[in-house]
């Protein structure tokens, strides 16, 4: 992270960071010299550095359980229709902007309230009478992640083309701007919503074994996939709304500790937040530094990065057939 | 424990799946249940293992009520082996699988502790999974994945099994050493099977469901009698306890013909209790 600090348009002694950072930590320490230094390091770096780690931890773990949850491989928060929701509420109010009814809001909060809509849309009609199908759930999520995108691109055609390049960029995902105010929010939401998760590895485990079967071992089945759909809606939420809408991590970390370390969520989701954070500090770092001083969106580099190992891990394993 | 249910109905969509079901296992008895696709023979088991609540009629388990019990109390007495228990288990060994068994026995906060190794180890041994403990469930053949099952089951610690259609598409000798298990842990047992031959040499009692209905139930040779065969079944054949002491069933060549069948009018319409 100290590393993830130091690199950037400008690059600064890994010793002046750690200094920087130690003074602002605990007091201990001579003040920066340079208060220009003093503002990249800990006024823009390390809140991004931060921000990146626990997006990076969400996703990966909102991935994790929602795959688990409607027993589909390929679910993550874009296929059950949470960044589309996200998606709307966040392209609403930046080209709506300043008149509209929802200028009170910034664009975090309305793209968490769009990925909330589109989770109780998910939660209401994945259901058939009083059961959380998984496949209808499934199905349920991509039909309204097109209503929600239609419903977005409709806006787009509205929007001026300086407003299109800030969605743009907003749907590519960034951390470009943390600030120290957003953090406290998301650090709890993410470490709480990551604690409870895993206290349910247990019984996520248990849903492994189908739902007829998980029913036999003790798990209200139904009641489980609604706690887990809410917390992950909730954790993906809180995420998507400060990075925007950001791909890959979700769908494709969580396969690729699954093959490393197997299936059993005690340890899967612990890891697999780390692995998402890692992952999502380097994605940054390196969006950052190709292409100095200009930002690429995170959204890009993910996949490009991400996809090539994750093939080779695929064909390196043989328990998938 | 015993089980005991007793006047049973379930619908499924408003459609009668069971009428006035009624049965008993003693302890330690297992009791077969057999009848033609469709007759609600799973749909019965759902009932045992809490996944479908009856319309009316009681499920117990020892003294209780399965539907007063919780899902994780009712799961400590009632383990089951099902159709759909592969899953999607892939990237769990087999004796992570076989420690599923261990949850109803933990709250949210619980952690494995002796007590569940011991019953894991105890279960992978019995059920000779022990040399594929730490292979992928997903690289087994479909008998070893059927005795990971049963050890999950197994380190349940259950005192009711439940198994739909365990012995199916095994080979003859997988299907006598799982029944062989089955028979030696002394547990309570009621056994969706379809093969009659395997049922006759499983089960101490057969239960013949019919169109939700049941139609026969007793010791093996009094329930299949050529009669029942005929009218439940639609085959003609004699059943005869050989001089080994094992019950086989003698088919005859040509089926019944098509409406020699029973039909709603001519089925027998005793209930009797084994």
């Amino acid at each position: 992270m100290i590393v993830a600090i130091s690199i950037g348009a400008v690059n600064i002694p890994l010793g002046d960071v750690w200094g920087v950072v130690l003074h602002h930590l605990t007091g201990a320490g001579p003040a920066p010299a340079d208060p220009a230094l003093d503002q990249i390091v800990w006024n823009f770096r390390t809140p991004r550095v931060l921000l990146a780690a626990l997006v990076g931890a969400g996703l990966a773990v909102s991935g994790t359980v929602l795959q688990t949850v409607v027993s589909n491989p390929l679910a993550d928060p874009i296929v059950l229709g949470f960044s589309y929701g996200a998606t709307l509420g966040a392209v609403l109010v930046i080209t709506l902007g300043g008149g509209a009814a929802l200028a009170g809001l910034g664009v975090s909060a309305a793209a968490f309230l769009g990925a909330m809509a589109a989770g109780a849309l998910v939660f209401a009609l994945g259901q058939r009478q009083g059961r959380l199908a998984p496949t209808r759930l499934v199905l349920a999520g991509v039909a309204i992640g097109y209503v929600f995108l239609s419903a977005t691109s409709f806006v787009q055609l509205q929007a001026t083309p300086t407003e299109l390049r800030t969605v743009m960029f907003w749907m590519l995902g960034s951390v470009a701007g943390a600030e120290w105010d957003q953090l406290p929010t998301v650090t709890v939401v993410v470490l709480v919503t990551t604690a409870l998760l895993t206290l349910f590895g247990r019984r996520l485990n248990v849903l492994l074994a189908g739902d007829e079967s998980a029913t036999a071992l003790g798990v209200d089945v139904n009641r489980l996939r609604a706690v887990l759909l809410v917390l992950s809606a909730l954790l993906t939420g809180t995420v998507i709304a400060v990075a925007g809408s950001i791909g890959f991590v979700g769908l494709m970390i969580p396969h690729l500790v699954r093959l490393t370390i197997g299936a059993d969520h005690r340890r899967l989701l612990p890891l697999t937040a780390l692995l998402g954070a890692v992952y999502l500090v380097l994605v940054d770092l390196l969006s950052r530094t190709l292409n100095r001083p200009n930002e690429l969106p995170l959204g890009i580099l993910t996949a490009l990065l991400g996809a090539p190992f994750f093939l080779w891990l695929l064909r390196r394993n043989k328990g998938l057939d | 424990m015993k089980l005991t249910i007793d006047q049973l109905h379930v619908t499924l969509d408003r459609n009668p799946i069971l009428r006035e079901v009624t049965l008993e296992a003693a302890k330690g008895d297992i009791v077969g249940l057999v009848g033609p696709n469709g007759s609600g023979k799973s749909t019965l088991l759902r009932t045992v293992y809490r996944s479908l609540r009856p319309a009316q009629g009681i499920v117990r388990v020892g003294e209780d009520d399965v539907w007063r019990l919780s899902a994780r109390a009712a799961a400590r007495r009632t383990a089951a082996v099902l159709q759909d228990s592969g899953g999607n288990t892939t990237g769990l060994t087999v004796t992570e699988i076989v420690a599923l068994g261990r949850s109803p026995h933990h709250s949210l906060l619980g952690r494995d502790g002796t007590e569940d190794e011991r019953a894991v180890t105890d279960a992978v041994d019995r059920c000779g999974v022990r040399p594929f403990a730490h292979r992928d469930y997903a690289s087994l053949s479909g008998g070893e994945r059927q005795r990971v099952l049963l050890a999950r089951a197994l380190a349940q610690d259950p005192r009711l099994l439940v198994l739909d259609e365990l012995t199916n598409h095994l080979d003859i000798r997988a299907r006598f050493e799982l029944l062989d298990l089955i028979r030696a842990t002394g547990i309570t047992t009621l056994a969706v099977l379809h093969d009659l031959d395997l049922a006759a040499r499983l089960c101490d009692h057969l239960v013949v469901l019919h169109e939700g209905v049941v139609v026969a139930a007793g010791p093996v040779l009094e329930v299949l009698t050529p009669q029942i065969l005929a009218d439940v079944f639609g085959v003609r054949a004699s059943t005869d306890r050989h001089a080994d002491g094992v019950i086989r069933i003698t088919y005859e060549a040509q089926p019944l013909a098509d409406g020699a069948r029973a039909t709603e009018d001519t089925r027998p319409t005793e209930t009797a209790g084994p």
